[in-house]
C-alpha cells in the first residue's frame, strides 16, 4: 500500500544527489551520531535522574526544563538527518524489519516522552513517588533505546 | 612493519576472524559501541555545555563531576571494549585505514584536553566558581575543544567504515604514507 510512495520518495532529486555522492551519505550519517549523542545525553541525563543515579541532588524539574530545549532540538535535527538518508534508500527500508520496528518505537517514544514523561517529570516529586519515577526513567530508556538500536540494524540489512 | 605483521597474525586467529564472519556478533558488539555512545559522548557533551555556561547553569560543576562522570568512565570502558572487538575483527585492515589513524590522534588530543582541564589551576580553584553560571574563559575554551574533539571522532570514526583510500588498490604517495600501506 505505501510501496509506491515510497518509491517516489527513492526517485526524488534528494535521494539520488545523496547516492551520487560518495560523501554525502556518510557525513549525513555522521551528523546523525552527533546528534544522537545529544539527544542520548538530555534524554539519559533525566532519565537516570528518575532512576535515582546520577545528579540526584537537582530537582527532577529543573533538570527537565534544561534538558528540553536539548531533546526538542537534538530530535527535530535527528528527524531532519535521517529523513535525508531515508530518502537516499526509501525502498530498502520499506522492506526492512529493523525500519519499522524503529519508526514504531520512535512514535511511541516520542508520545510518552511529551505526555506521562512531560507530566511525571514536571510534577511535584513527592506526589509521584519513588516508584513511578524509576518505571518512566527505565521505559524512556527502553523506548529510546529501541529507536537506536533498530536504527543501527538498518544498515546491517 | 612489525604491527602490520603482527595485524596480520590478528587477523588470521580463529576468533578475529570468527567475529568478523559472525551473523550477529559484530552487529551487536557495534549496536553496543553507538548506544554507549549516548551515555559516554552524551554526558561528555553535557558538561562542556555547562563549561560553556550554555545549560544546566544551576547544577554545581563538582555535582557532573562527581555524579555523572562516574558513569562516563563506565561508559567509557565499554566504548573501549566493544571498539577494541570491533578493531580485532578487522584488524589489519583498520590498522591502515586512513579514518582510523585520524580517530586514534584525535582521541589522544581528546584525552590530553580533559587531563590539562582536570589537572590545570581553574580546576584546582573549582569551589571559587563552582556554583557559578558563568564560567572563567579557560573552562570554556576546554568545553569548546572538547566538544569539537568529540565531533571530530564520532566523525571520523564513522568514516572507518568506508574504505576510500584501501591499501589494496593505487593510492596517491600521500595516502599510502598516512595509511601505512605495505606495498
Amino acid at each position: 500500500m505505501l510501496l509506491p510512495y515510497f518509491q517516489a520518495l527513492e526517485a526524488g532529486p534528494i535521494g539520488e544527489a545523496i547516492r551520487q555522492s560518495t560523501w554525502l551519505f556518510p557525513f549525513i550519517e555522521a551528523f546523525h551520531l552527533v546528534g544522537l549523542a545529544v539527544i542520548g545525553g538530555a534524554v539519559l541525563l533525566v532519565d537516570f535522574r528518575l532512576l535515582g543515579l546520577g545528579l540526584k541532588r537537582q530537582p527532577v524539574a529543573e533538570l527537565a526544563r534544561d534538558a528540553q530545549p536539548w531533546v526538542i532540538g537534538g530530535l527535530l535535527f535527528m528527524i531532519a538527518s535521517g529523513f535525508l538518508l531515508f530518502l537516499a534508500e526509501s525502498i530498502k527500508c520499506y522492506y526492512s524489519f529493523a525500519f519499522w520496528t524503529k519508526m514504531t518505537a520512535l512514535a511511541l517514544a516520542i508520545l510518552f516522552t511529551f505526555t506521562v514523561r512531560r507530566r511525571v517529570t514536571l510534577a511535584d516529586e513527592a506526589r509521584v513517588g519513588p516508584f513511578w519515577m524509576r518505571i518512566v526513567g527505565a521505559t524512556s530508556i527502553l523506548l529510546w533505546s529501541t529507536v537506536g538500536w533498530g536504527g543501527r540494524w538498518i544498515g546491517f540489512s | 612493519m612489525l604491527l602490520h605483521n603482527l595485524m596480520q597474525w590478528m587477523a588470521d586467529t580463529e576468533w578475529s576472524v570468527g567475529l568478523h564472519e559472525s551473523r550477529y556478533a559484530y552487529s551487536i558488539i557495534e549496536s553496543v559501541h553507538v548506544w554507549t555512545l549516548c551515555l559516554f559522548v552524551g554526558f561528555a557533551v553535557f558538561l562542556d555545555l555547562r563549561l560553556l555556561g550554555v545549560t544546566l547553569k544551576r547544577v554545581p560543576i563538582t555535582q557532573i563531576t562527581e555524579r555523572l562522570l562516574p558513569w562516563t568512565k563506565v561508559a567509557f570502558v565499554l566504548m573501549v571494549v566493544s571498539g577494541l572487538l570491533l578493531f580485532f575483527a578487522i584488524p589489519l585492515r583498520t590498522y591502515h585505514n586512513v579514518f582510523f589513524r585520524l580517530k586514534a590522534v584525535l582521541l589522544i588530543l581528546a584525552a590530553l584536553n580533559a587531563w590539562v582541564f582536570h589537572n590545570g589551576s581553574m580546576y584546582r580553584r573549582l569551589a571559587e566558581w563552582d556554583d557559578a553560571a558563568g564560567t572563567p574563559r579557560a573552562a570554556k575554551i576546554a568545553g569548546a575543544a572538547s566538544l569539537a574533539l568529540w565531533v571530530a571522532i564520532i566523525f571520523s570514526g564513522r568514516m572507518i567504515a568506508y574504505n576510500w583510500f584501501d591499501c589494496d588498490k593505487p593510492e596517491p604517495a600521500l595516502v599510502d604514507l598516512v595509511a601505512g600501506c605495505v606495498r
